[in-house]
């Protein structure tokens, strides 16, 4: 019996192969897309992951004081009185080196620490004051480096009581906390706070908003892919009506039927599960180059271009193709068990949808729409996060799908008294009728479409915002690093007297608010003055930047922290300003503040004095740079403005590169979605197309026809989508942007780039016809006759 | 003379091939209903088929009001199935996504000729006044075949081609529909040929022709 069922059920697909070629590709397309962003996600955590043990700075719990500032040797002392298990650190600028002193006694082992390993290597450490230093940190002079390759480059380690001797200051900088405390201690002193040194999990911090929108392109992808399976299912389901009353009137139970229906999905799944594992890794293969640079671009993480295979990936790859399938086969499954053996045929039940369950779904559709507007209205009040942005941008789209077939529907019935001709009337006409069983590749295409507009629009705007604010920020003709401080001396006098000004630029690494940051040192000088792209500052701003009486700070800190204008910002242990304005700084994840020079200078005298700017007559540097060559800089460490500009725009290309290929890839699969809904349906629609040509229209007209409503379906489509892709862009401007970079970007119009892809739509929805078209305008004259010899 | 048939023979190619037309020949004038009977398979569906050029002939003479239709291309084809002939279909195959009023009038509307007046009195005549805006699956299939009778006139064809008109109607629709579809056949002035397995109903028709293994018998 079992085996019975089970030939006639397979035996529809071999009737049908087409139809099962789109279930399995569209089955294998929605889990390979998700497989693929899977696997470069875990590709990247691994490799965050891998840095992060790399650094040993994983999970390093430090103590300091409140207000940030040293502390004396007797906290040690106090501390340990107390029963806490504490290690002194000093840190302090070695001219560009930082040194770094610890207590080999009591720190705990670290692969970025030195190994002392035994007694006499600690032995000499402490005894004969050893610095330890990576080969590539600088020399400082009088001091004499030993090399281990472990520690991080720019930094040398040394024992504690060496480190104060050569620092010139008997103080700690902070405590390390060692694991296992002992129960019972007392509280801390309220001077005191804990903070989690936690380089490998800041880049994780910082891309988890990359991956986060990489998933969600996943599993769009997989959405859409399960339209196309969904739609595939319903419609075998629906052919094969007849044949379940029979098997049912002959005998298989109501359990039998439903049991064999789910074991073919379950068949499917695990075939089309196979194929889009396979292909996934492939896709990810292709993409991960691209992911790596836009990693690189974005936040500075190095991930690997290659690819590892890994069994998690897979797993949710095959889990997910289950679950999709089983999800388009459940609706059939209840059908199946509720179907009553005489029923009457109603082949074209599927297609025709009613009116109620569309308005149903539109009223569901309205429903997402809601939660969409509530979040996007309240969601400043309650600091909406990067996961109510998703959400929100998840309510939109679904509740757009929702209610894109009644909104079709609406819009061809407004159009029908404008058609003309009866051929015209009777495609509008058709084309209503079509709408319920062509919905779910509509709203595969709507969503597609939207998303493109929205990304498209997103990095359009990020583009054009970028490139005026590169424009102004980077004002100077030419940009000069010096290799030595002597060097520097020269450069800065040659700049003097061959240039119209030369700009010294000083910066140097703190903490800010806790988290680390950059102080940047400017002069009083037109360039900034006029130049610099300040979003809200107080009217004095540059003169109280100037007089070192005010900070201006970038727009990722303005916002992390909520700044407002006047706000007190500590940027050394003894050094607060009030914060005088805040300007753009895109693709700097870190927060930055901006101060007068020369009050920075007296504050932290041992900034490298290497790097310069100069503004001149750019017709002028070619000469110039022969001239700074003859001085003996070296030609890489001259950069003209042009140079610096292209190197920033490519560094921006690259970094959505990824975006624009999982764009194509979705609006493939809905291309796809389309094409599958029209073949299957162009053999149920004979009986609709066959008295058109009885009535004298030739098979090729009707195909033509058919071409015409396609690109009917896609237009409308798309215009329903421009909207809909709007709101997505601004979605992703105005929330998921300030979450997950910390800048807010202004929505700029791209009519043409729309019409573009509106061209594109009207494209992918005639090709995916194409196929139905030719193979109606080749339909055989005795086909069409059987519609009325009820033979079919 | 209306319709010309002549020696017209077909067969459906395959293992062996299928001889349904074996050089049938007959007349019909203009206004003049002729009804086509035989047993199932006996070709008379494929005859009605080759006549309204919905399927080429292998051999034989069609003329249609003097023009030949065997050898024609799928376009002039079409034109002649636009212009000169109304078919009404078993089946009905009415569009289901058009109204009641705007099934009637395709067809008219199809062939660029379009006499209001006549679509106005074939309504009336047919009793669809009130379901012009209904759409075919709010009809009864009485209701639906007369639409389809109506659809097949409004263009004022010279030739109506019926197959198996009244075939899925209960008997007393079934006498209606036909008295409706032979009156208003010879009130437009065209000719009728009609595919039918009742002999009571070819009785109502001018002339009988009974097909067997695809010869005129």
């Amino acid at each position: 019996m079992w085996v019975s069922g089970l030939t006639a059920l397979l035996s529809h697909w071999r009737r049908h192969p087409l139809q099962l070629l789109t279930l399995v590709a569209g089955l294998a397309a929605a889990t390979a897309l998700w497989t693929g962003v899977q696997a470069i996600n875990a590709e990247a955590r691994a490799s965050y992951d891998e840095a992060a043990t790399a650094l040993g700075q994983g999970t390093e719990t430090r103590l300091t004081r409140r207000d940030g500032e040293a502390m004396p040797p007797e906290t040690f002392a106090e501390l340990r009185r107390m029963g806490w298990l504490v290690s002194p650190v000093v840190e302090g600028r070695l001219g560009r080196v930082t040194l770094v002193g610890i207590d080999p006694f009591t720190l705990p082992p670290s692969p970025t620490r030195p190994a002392l390993t035994d007694g006499e290597s600690l032995g000499r450490f402490v005894s004969d004051g050893i610095v330890q230093a990576h080969p590539e940190t600088l020399e400082v002079p009088g001091i004499t480096y030993e090399i281990a390759a472990n520690l991080p480059v720019g930094e040398a380690v040394t024992d504690i009581t060496t480190a104060w001797e050569l620092l010139d200051r008997e103080v700690i900088s902070y405590f390390v906390l060692l694991p296992n405390q002992p129960r019972g201690l007392p509280p801390l002193p309220d001077t005191l706070v804990l903070s989690e040194q936690d380089t490998g999990a800041e880049i994780a911090r910082l891309t988890r908003s990359f991956h986060l929108n990489l998933t969600a392109f996943g599993f769009l992808s997989f959405a859409v892919g399960l339209f196309i399976v969904h739609a595939a299912m319903g419609l075998a389901f629906e052919q094969r009506r007849a044949m379940f009353r029979t098997l049912r009137a002959l005998g298989l139970p109501t359990r039998t039927v439903t049991t064999l229906i789910a074991a073919e999905a379950l068949a499917l799944a695990t075939i089309s599960g196979a194929l889009g594992i396979g292909l996934g890794y492939l896709i990810a293969t292709a993409l991960l180059p691209g992911v790596a640079a836009t990693l690189g671009g974005l936040y500075g993480a190095s991930v690997p271009g290659s690819l590892t295979l890994d069994w998690r990936w897979m797993a949710s790859g095959a889990a997910l193709a289950f679950v999709g399938a089983m999800a388009a086969t459940a609706s059939n499954i209840w059908r199946a068990a509720r179907m009553p053996i005489l029923a009457p045929a109603r082949p074209r039940a599927w297609a025709m949808a009613n009116a109620r369950a569309l308005r149903w779904q539109a009223a569901a559709g309205l429903v997402f729409l809601a939660v969409a507007g509530i979040i996007a209205a309240t969601g400043h009040r309650w600091d909406a996060g990067l996961i109510a942005g998703f959400t929100m941008m998840g309510g939109l789209l679904f509740g757009a799908a929702l209610i894109l077939p009644l909104a079709l529907d609406a819009a061809l019935s407004l159009l029908q008294p404008l058609a003309k001709g009866p051929l015209a009337a009777w495609t509008i006409a058709d084309t209503r009728q079509q709408v319920p069983g062509l919905s779910l590749a509509l709203m595969a295409l709507l969503l597609a479409l939207a998303v493109n507009i929205g990304v498209g629009t997103m990095v359009s705007s990020f583009r054009a915002t970028f490139t005026g604010w590169i424009e102004q920020r980077l004002a100077s003709e030419l940009y000069v690093t010096a290799s030595t401080a002597d060097q520097a001396r020269e450069l800065e006098a040659f700049l003097e007297a061959n240039t119209d000004k030369a700009i010294p630029l000083r910066t140097t690494e703190t903490r800010l608010r806790g988290a680390p940051g950059d102080i940047l040192g400017v002069i009083d000088h037109v360039t900034y003055r006029d130049g610099w792209p300040l979003v809200v500052s107080e009217a004095d701003a540059w003169a109280r930047v100037a007089a070192g009486t005010g900070a201006l700070v970038n727009e990722q800190l303005w916002r992390r922290e909520e700044l407002s204008l006047g706000d007190p910002l500590r940027l050394l242990p003894a050094w607060e300003l009030p914060v005088v304005g805040y300007y753009t700084d895109y693709g700097n994840p870190r927060g930055q503040a901006m101060v007068g020079q020369a009050e920075l200078l007296a504050r932290v005298p041992d900034i490298s004095p290497l790097r310069y700017a100069a503004r001149l007559n750019p017709a002028r540097i070619p000469e110039l740079r022969e001239d700074l060559e003859a001085l003996g800089i070296q030609p890489g460490a001259i950069l003209d403005q042009a140079t610096v500009k292209r190197f920033s725009l490519d560094v921006f290309e690259r970094t959505f590169l990824v975006t624009g290929a999982l764009n194509v890839l979705t609006l493939g699969v809905a291309a796809f979605a389309i094409l599958a809904s029209l073949t299957t349906l162009g053999t149920m629609r004979l009986p609709q197309v066959a008295p058109v040509w009885a009535m004298g229209i030739t098979r090729s007209r009707l195909a033509w026809l058919e071409l015409a409503r396609a690109a009917l379906a896609g237009a409308l489509t798309f215009i329903l989508a421009l909207p809909l892709g709007l709101a997505v862009a601004w979605a992703l401007l105005a929330v998921v942007n300030v979450q997950a970079f910390g800048w807010r970007l202004p929505l700029l119009p791209f009519p043409l780039d729309w019409a573009r892809l509106g061209v594109l739509a009207l494209l992918a929805a005639v090709a995916a016809a194409l196929i139905p078209a030719l193979r109606l305008a080749r339909t055989d004259p005795s086909r069409l006759l059987k519609v009325f010899a009820d033979e079919r | 003379m209306l319709l010309s048939v002549k020696d017209v023979s077909k067969t459906f190619p395959g293992e062996p091939p299928l001889e349904v037309l074996k050089g049938v020949s007959f007349t019909l004038e203009a206004g003049q209903t002729l009804a086509l009977t035989g047993e199932s398979g006996s070709g008379k569906s494929t005859l009605l088929h080759v006549v309204g050029g919905l399927e080429p002939a292998n051999g034989g003479s069609v003329a249609l009001n003097g023009q030949e239709v065997v050898g024609l291309g799928d376009a002039a084809l079409a034109a002649i199935r636009r212009k000169d002939i109304g078919v009404i279909f078993q089946q009905f195959n009415l569009i289901p996504s058009l109204t009641v009023a705007q099934n009637l009038a395709f067809h008219a509307r199809l062939s660029g000729h379009v006499d209001a007046p006549w679509i106005t009195e074939l309504t009336a005549s047919l009793g669809l006044q009130t379901l012009g805006t209904r759409f075919p699956e709010q009809l009864s299939g009485g209701q639906q075949q007369r639409v389809a009778i109506g659809r097949a006139l409004a263009s004022k064809p010279a030739l109506v081609l019926a197959d198996e008109p009244t075939g899925n109607l209960d008997e007393n629709t079934g006498d209606e529909v036909m008295a409706l579809m032979v009156r208003l056949t010879r009130e437009a002035g065209a000719g009728l040929l009609m595919v039918t397995h009742s002999p009571a109903r070819a009785e109502a028709l001018d002339r009988r022709i009974h097909l067997s293994h695809g010869e005129i018998s």
